[in-house]
């Protein structure tokens, strides 16, 4: 009997440590930094004040927040047009290629996202790829110049963050009931009311997990604005990396994340809200 | 009928097309023998040549595997222990701890990076392999708990209670019963960690020092600082390696199955 609770308590003693140690303990020193001053000799000063959420009331700032959202919305809404159709037609696949297809979009996924977005480069630079094509086929006259701009970052967010969406909208259409759909029609819908009364609702938590999935990390994946884009394409996760790496002030870069965990936590809540009628949680 | 099924296959060819592309363009140039331009110059091995005889990049090839072999290991472990103790105890603060672990997936892993960086300055531990170490681990252990804890619903859980008639302790029950039921999904949750290691950019960024240089962040200031076709060659080598790894291992599940 001994044996068995030193088991239970060294295995319990051991998570709770890790998770205070790693995971409690640093989110509560970047809030409480959030609450301190910089100065150029010391990285905090520890003197609470709510200066850096006042400064947080800036119109650059603003700008880069809303940008960050701006880009990120359309690029999960990119992700959402693109990989809804896709999902859907792998789920209602009967065919023996489909885990093998499954596995096509996973590969990609496995290789680092560093490198194939700067692949993107050599498709969409000026005298690229996708220029010659749309060159060739008269689509257009001249070579497009979407490198270093906001369209690139959104390409290469697409691009990165697609798989995201794919796969949770897949696992949610596979588990719709196939007679719903029957009884739909059956019952004189077409198709298009049958897609948008049945299909959509009931596929709406992968669609939401998806969406969050996309979302996140759109708004925070500092290098795709760094490789892809110009100046100007600043988001709020090169904002928080020059604060912390560049300009040194880490209080407001902590009061950044801060703000920026808040926001997303609201989405994630969202989500539970949204989803709280599955019985099983689903672990992504 | 057959019109819609050609419509169907069409759209899955043109997103596949988006998914591989960047990749196919990178293995072609990376054999392309010209520096700047993107027309055909003949074939050349010269960039794998460079690519081989450049010892920087191999010093950080290197201490990446071997920090996502460690973390992956660290992770692992302590992954293992937690799910077997989310499945089978009931404690307080367990659905605390659940809560945190889905917490812990969707959290930014900008904010992660940042918040370990704050913590190991206020511990004063330098920067380097081993604060590489506990951030890898520390970001790699919810996915392993997810992993197994998954793959440990599916047990019937009348084995436990017929080890514990028979008179086997916890610590008896995880060595013979639980171990080998679960090599598949350790085996798993270690390489979801080893990958994830391997590529992180973003939380390696704020807890890297310069005493021990990671691919990834190599990589980065590579691309960064201008476009080599030396990363093509490598980012070749990198994915052919990811394709026979992936391949070796649905190869090994299938024998499982």
């Amino acid at each position: 009997m001994r044996h068995d609770s030193r088991f239970k308590a060294f295995s319990l003693s051991l998570i709770w440590l890790w998770m205070f140690l790693f995971a409690l303990l640093p989110f509560c020193l970047v809030i409480m930094a959030s609450f301190m001053g910089h100065s150029e000799s010391t990285l905090i000063e520890m003197q609470p004040s709510l200066a850096n959420y006042k400064q947080l009331n800036n119109a650059i700032y603003i700008r880069i927040f809303e940008k960050s959202f701006l880009i990120a919305g359309i690029s999960t809404l990119i992700c959402l047009l693109l990989g809804y159709p896709f999902a859907y037609i792998i789920a209602r696949m009967q065919s023996r290629w489909k885990s093998f297809l499954l596995l096509l979009v996973i590969i990609p996924f496995w290789t680092s996202s560093l490198i194939r977005s700067y692949a993107l480069i050599a498709i969409i630079k000026a005298k690229g790829i996708l220029s010659s094509i749309l060159i060739s086929f008269g689509l257009i006259d001249h070579p497009l110049s979407i490198l270093f701009t906001n369209y690139a970052v959104m390409i290469g967010l697409v691009y990165n963050l697609l798989p995201f969406m794919i796969l949770p909208i897949m696992t949610n259409v596979e588990r719709l009931d196939e007679r719903l759909i029957d009884a739909a029609r059956d019952l004189g819908a077409n198709r298009f009311t049958t897609f948008r009364k049945i299909i959509i609702p009931l596929t709406m938590p992968g669609i939401i997990a998806g969406s969050i999935l996309v979302f996140l990390p759109a708004m925070t994946i500092f290098y795709i604005p760094d490789i892809l884009g110009g100046a100007k394409s600043i988001l709020l996760g090169n904002l928080i990396q020059n604060q912390f790496l560049i300009a040194q002030n880490w209080p407001m870069g902590s009061a950044f994340s801060t703000v920026l965990t808040i926001v997303l936590a609201t989405l994630i809540l969202v989500y539970l809200w949204v989803s709280r009628g599955s019985k099983k949680r689903e672990w992504i | 009928m057959k019109l819609k099924a050609l419509q169907n296959f069409s759209y899955l060819g043109l997103i596949y097309l988006f998914f591989y592309i960047p990749i196919i363009i990178l293995i072609v140039y990376s054999f392309n023998n010209t520096q700047y331009s993107l027309l055909w110059h003949g074939f050349t091995w010269r960039w794998y040549a460079e690519l081989f005889s450049d010892s920087d990049l191999w010093i950080s090839t290197w201490h990446s595997f071997f920090l996502g072999i460690a973390s992956a290991t660290a992770s692992a472990f302590v992954g293992l222990l937690a799910a077997v103790s989310l499945y089978r105890y009931r404690f307080t603060g367990r659905s605390f701890l659940n809560g945190l672990v889905f917490i812990l997936i969707l959290s930014p892993e900008i904010v992660t990076g940042a918040s370990l960086l704050i913590l190991f300055t206020f511990l004063h531990l330098e920067l380097g392999f081993i604060s590489l170490l506990l951030a890898h681990v520390s970001f790699c252990i919810p996915f392993v708990i997810v992993t197994i804890y998954s793959r440990l619903v599916s047990f019937d859980k009348n084995i436990f209670e017929a080890a514990k008639d028979l008179g086997a302790n916890d610590y008896v029950i995880f060595i013979r019963i639980i171990l080998p039921l679960l090599w598949p999904a350790i085996f798993a949750g270690w390489l979801l960690s080893f990958t994830l290691s391997l590529d992180d950019v973003i939380i390696s960024y704020f807890v890297a020092g310069p005493e021990f240089q990671i691919l990834p962040l190599q990589i980065y200031s590579m691309v960064r600082s201008g476009i080599k076709p030396e990363i093509n060659a490598l980012c070749s080598v990198l994915f052919c390696l990811t394709l026979t790894l992936i391949v070796l291992s649905q190869l090994a599940l299938r024998k499982k199955a």
